[in-house]
């Protein structure tokens, strides 16, 4: 049993106002064709239903980076989970899993709520919430604490990515 | 002539978030919050000589910068950093140097090869 001050310090939330339709947000997050051009760039696979399966792809870009880096091998799919309720385009719950390493890995599933409400003039909020309770390593890595080490900013630098790709149409990861 | 609105999007809200900033308590605040996130209004109040009410004023600031995002939980409100907007700014100045990097070197390309042929 964790206590409530424990799953609230392991939680993070992350909010961005993005000037874009709910649906094309939704689309940026359950597509593949849109997924692959911002953040990690790689390519997402979902099943939207309950129980149907999430998972995530490398992209080309982060295996060779990775090479160079001189780390292992990164697996073809590099996250895993599990639809848990989808109500396309306002809210997506999931269980997430990275496999990118093996201790994330064992780590375990976390729990990520994405809710999209539409706004004025056309703005619409994306929050994200991110149960991350007894998954240390993957929360240090989402909040950016392993920038330095060549692993990304985490999901700070994917929303601000996506917000910038669906208002100007490039990111700044991609061409 | 650069175009700024891609980057900026809405130029009020980076004002918001420079603004949020520009306050002790307010980075005191957000410091905190970075040291462990989901802290209540009493929680951080704990670590301020000020008013409840004015700690609550800042926080109103610093939620309206979306620099934090308040979330109900059962009686109590939790405050968590939101990081997204700072990521925002950072992002845009690194295009910038990176733009400068690339020209830097086509630059240096350019001149290696007029050197060459010479």
């Amino acid at each position: 049993m964790t206590t409530d001050t424990e799953a609230r310090t392991t939680t993070q939330i992350y909010r961005v106002y993005i000037k874009a339709t709910p649906q094309a947000i939704w689309d940026a997050i359950t597509r593949p064709e849109w997924s692959e051009r911002y953040g990690y760039g790689g390519r997402v696979e979902y099943d939207l239903r309950p129980g149907g399966t999430y998972r995530a792809f490398a992209s080309d870009d982060m295996k060779k980076a990775r090479a160079e880096m001189g780390g292992s091998p990164t697996p073809d799919v590099i996250g895993d989970g599990e639809v848990v309720e989808s109500d396309p385009p306002r809210r997506l719950v999931q269980t997430w899993r990275m496999l990118m390493t093996p201790e994330t890995e064992a780590e375990g599933f976390t729990r990520v709520t994405y809710e999209i409400t539409e706004g004025q003039g056309g703005v619409s909020k994306l929050t994200l919430t991110h149960e991350l309770e007894g998954a240390p390593r993957l929360a240090l890595f989402l909040g950016g604490g392993m920038e330095s080490e060549g692993a990304g900013g985490g999901w700070a630098e994917v929303l601000s990515d996506l917000k910038t790709l669906l208002e100007t149409g490039r990111s700044f990861h991609s061409a | 002539m650069t175009d700024w609105s891609p980057i900026l999007g809405n130029v009020t809200d980076d004002d918001r978030v420079f603004k949020a900033l520009a306050d002790a308590t307010r980075r005191f605040l957000l410091d905190r919050l970075f040291e462990r996130d989901g802290r209540t209004l009493t929680e951080l109040e704990s670590d301020l000589e000020m008013t409840r009410f004015g700690v609550m004023k800042h926080l109103r600031v610093l939620e309206d910068a979306n620099l934090v995002v308040a979330r109900r939980s059962g009686r109590e409100k939790l405050h968590f950093l939101n990081p997204v907007p700072i990521r925002q700014i950072h992002d845009w100045w690194i295009d910038k140097y990176t733009e400068r990097q690339v020209s830097a070197l086509a630059d240096l390309k350019a001149e290696l090869e007029k050197e060459d042929t010479a």
